[in-house]
């Protein structure tokens, strides 16, 4: 069985003007040690559908579906099971680290919180734990800074803090939001290096929610492509890269600039992201698809399963894409 | 085209800020942070060049100093033929009619009081208030449809608009007074992949057709690879190489450029994870505090104690225009 199962998640808010549907019908799953990439542009759900996993979604969220950790439904847990599956089982790394580390607590009180808290260990041995930790994320002269605030630290030094924390329980698996987007290239890659070495070390599952493709293609087994809150297609990173089978996924390619290669004008993706309060009652991306047909406007075939575990969303047949 | 005309030549540009330390008493003298350090390069009409580096590298600081929106307290900015330096407020002001600046944020360098269609407008009001009425709705109506915006949305206001359109307003009030050059300021940063790449090709083609210079700063190098011809990489402040496209992609030569061009992923599951691991270790030093001589020295793969003492010179290493500031890329044999 696999470790986590994503079935039909929906997420909607009720906002004053109106429903807004973040997610749609997404199914997922994922195997111990693998990583999972979910790819797509601003409002594609990515980061909303993994927040309803972890029961960070505001008051004004309805969720619904469901969601299977190693066994257990994690939808609508009273809060209290909730915080022991947090940081103990999943952790989580959001985009900017220095929003989501307290700017009033020094660095060792935050890791030594989490240890104290979950394995209700004493304070001299979680900050032990702790320094540990900072030393396998690479911290340099880890034993002094520890002691610092969060200011102290640069950018990458801090995303790295905060992948130390969400490791200090070993969680089963991780949930890394746009890890390395507010970072330079050059830090960009050592973080990812970091984290597929820290992977292979501690066996953890991960899930990389990013809008690059660049990093998926580096570091994703699987690969989720979403648009307008649905899955557009789902496959081996490999796969995807080879032979991409849906319109989006293709045209993104396309308009990615690409430093290994000359190329003279971008393809680009006509038009802008939809507005998730009056989405297409048909596919979300009909209106900027190169090929689409005219009932793609009002409905929209259910995933087709082909090749080697492979998914998309399309009315159009596969032969269409190419 | 004819031979090609100089439009700016920028001179060993130095831009500090006075900086006062952390628990600093009130008679503490403030510190220089050097922003921008004798940086030169020149542009020609049509031409496109590409600033890159990382955050803290000097980029938009350099815009703006060219700009004079930030004073510079030492070298030259001349732009057609007069340094710009030198020139009051006013006299400024009419030079930028033809040295017009895009910004990163498309939304926040738009005022979210004025219709769309004001924002193109203003600048030609200001500069020429003799244009009114008809002659002024059909400015803008074409300067819109140019950009890729319906001209009937023009009555709209800013936030009625997504990313990638704001950033076509802020383009077409740039273009509106015809200028010759356009710095960009990170254009397409804040946008997502696909619309990324209408703004690039907006961009290219309004080059092509208006013989526009850009100066395109940004942090991702490959967009700087598909727009620019030359392209220029800084590093804390200072210039680390400076290249024709072509030959800087084929073949960098600073050992901080070869190591950002390792770190571009590529979208290619095969060839990116055949990579070899990162290269570059630690962070960026403060710019209050650089190293000594070559500044990249702290986190360079060639540095030795030498580099800690000799400051390394730019210079053209192959006498075709490719310079590089480091002690340890020889210059071509036919040099010497």
């Amino acid at each position: 069985m696999a470790m986590l199962e994503v079935n039909n998640l929906e997420v909607a808010f009720d906002t004053p003007d109106g429903t807004l549907q973040a997610v749609r019908g997404l199914s997922y799953q994922l195997e111990a040690g693998q990583t999972l990439g979910i790819v797509g542009e601003s409002g594609a759900g990515k980061s909303q559908g993994v927040f309803a996993l972890m029961g960070l979604l505001p008051d004004n969220a309805r969720v619904s579906g469901e969601v299977i950790f190693e066994g257990e439904p994690l939808l609508n847990l009273p809060e209290k099971r909730m915080n022991q599956i947090r940081a103990a089982r999943i952790g989580m790394i959001f985009q900017d680290p220095m929003t989501s580390l307290n700017p009033f607590m020094k660095v060792s009180d935050q890791l030594i919180e989490v240890l104290v808290q979950h394995k209700g260990i004493s304070r001299k041995q979680a900050l032990q734990e702790s320094l540990q930790m900072l030393e396998a994320v690479r911290i340099p002269e880890a034993r002094n800074r520890i002691h610092c605030y969060p200011h102290e630290f640069s950018g990458g030094m801090r995303q790295r803090v905060m992948i130390a924390m969400s490791l200090l329980c070993r969680p089963r698996l991780l949930i890394a939001d746009e890890p390395t987007t507010a970072l330079d290239v050059t830090v960009q890659a050592q973080v990812m290096d970091l984290l597929q070495e820290l992977q292979q070390e501690f066996n953890t599952a991960i899930i990389l929610i990013t809008h690059d493709l660049g990093v998926v293609a580096g570091s994703c087994d699987q690969t989720l492509v979403m648009y307008g809150g649905q899955m557009m297609e789902f496959a081996a990173t490999r796969d995807l890269f080879r032979d991409p089978s849906h319109p989006y996924t293709k045209g993104l390619m396309g308009a990615i600039p690409r430093i290994d290669e000359q190329m003279d004008e971008l393809v680009t993706i006509p038009g802008n992201p939809p507005n998730l309060m009056n989405l297409p009652p048909g596919c979300p991306f009909c209106d900027r698809c190169p090929v689409a047909e005219p009932r793609c406007y009002h409905e929209l075939d259910p995933p087709e399963r082909f090749g080697a575990e492979r998914i998309r969303v399309c009315n159009l047949p596969r032969e269409a894409i190419r | 085209m004819s031979e090609q005309q100089r439009l700016l030549t920028v001179e060993n540009l130095r831009v500090t800020f006075d900086i006062m330390p952390r628990n600093a008493w009130p008679w503490t003298r403030p510190q220089p942070l050097k922003a921008v350090n004798n940086v030169s390069f020149t542009l020609n009409e049509g031409e496109t060049l590409g600033i890159v580096g990382e955050s803290g590298c000097g980029k938009s600081t350099l815009a703006r100093a060219i700009m004079g929106m930030v004073p510079s307290q030492a070298g030259k900015v001349v732009w057609l033929g007069e340094d710009l330096r030198g020139l009051n407020l006013k006299q400024l002001r009419k030079r930028r009619q033809r040295l017009q600046m895009v910004f990163q944020d498309p939304l926040a360098s738009l005022s979210p009081r004025m219709t769309v269609g004001d924002i193109i407008a203003e600048p030609l009001r200001t500069h020429y208030p003799d244009i009114k009425g008809a002659e002024l709705r059909e400015k803008v109506d074409a300067i819109m449809d140019r950009v890729g915006l319906h001209p009937h949305q023009k009555n709209r206001y800013p936030h009625e608009f997504s990313g990638g359109q704001c950033q076509r307003v802020g383009i077409a009030r740039a273009l509106i007074l015809e200028p010759k050059l356009i710095i960009c300021d990170e254009p397409v940063s804040a946008l997502d992949v696909s619309v990324q790449a209408q703004v690039i090709n907006l961009l290219k083609n309004l080059q092509r057709d208006m013989g526009l210079s850009l100066i395109f700063i940004a942090h991702d190098l490959s967009v700087v690879k598909h727009i620019s011809d030359r392209v220029m990489v800084l590093y804390l402040g200072n210039v680390a190489e400076n290249a024709p496209r072509a030959e800087l992609f084929a073949n960098p030569r600073h050992p901080y450029t070869q190591a950002l061009m390792a770190a571009v992923p590529i979208p290619d599951p095969e060839r990116e994870r055949a990579k070899p691991p990162a290269e570059l270790e630690g962070d960026l030093p403060s710019p209050m505090n650089p190293p000594s001589g070559c500044v990249f020295r702290t986190r360079c793969p060639l540095a030795t104690e030498y580099c800690g003492r000799e400051i390394p010179v730019l210079e053209d290493k192959t006498g075709a225009g490719h310079w590089v500031a480091c002690h340890y890329v020889e210059r071509d044999e036919e040099l010497n």
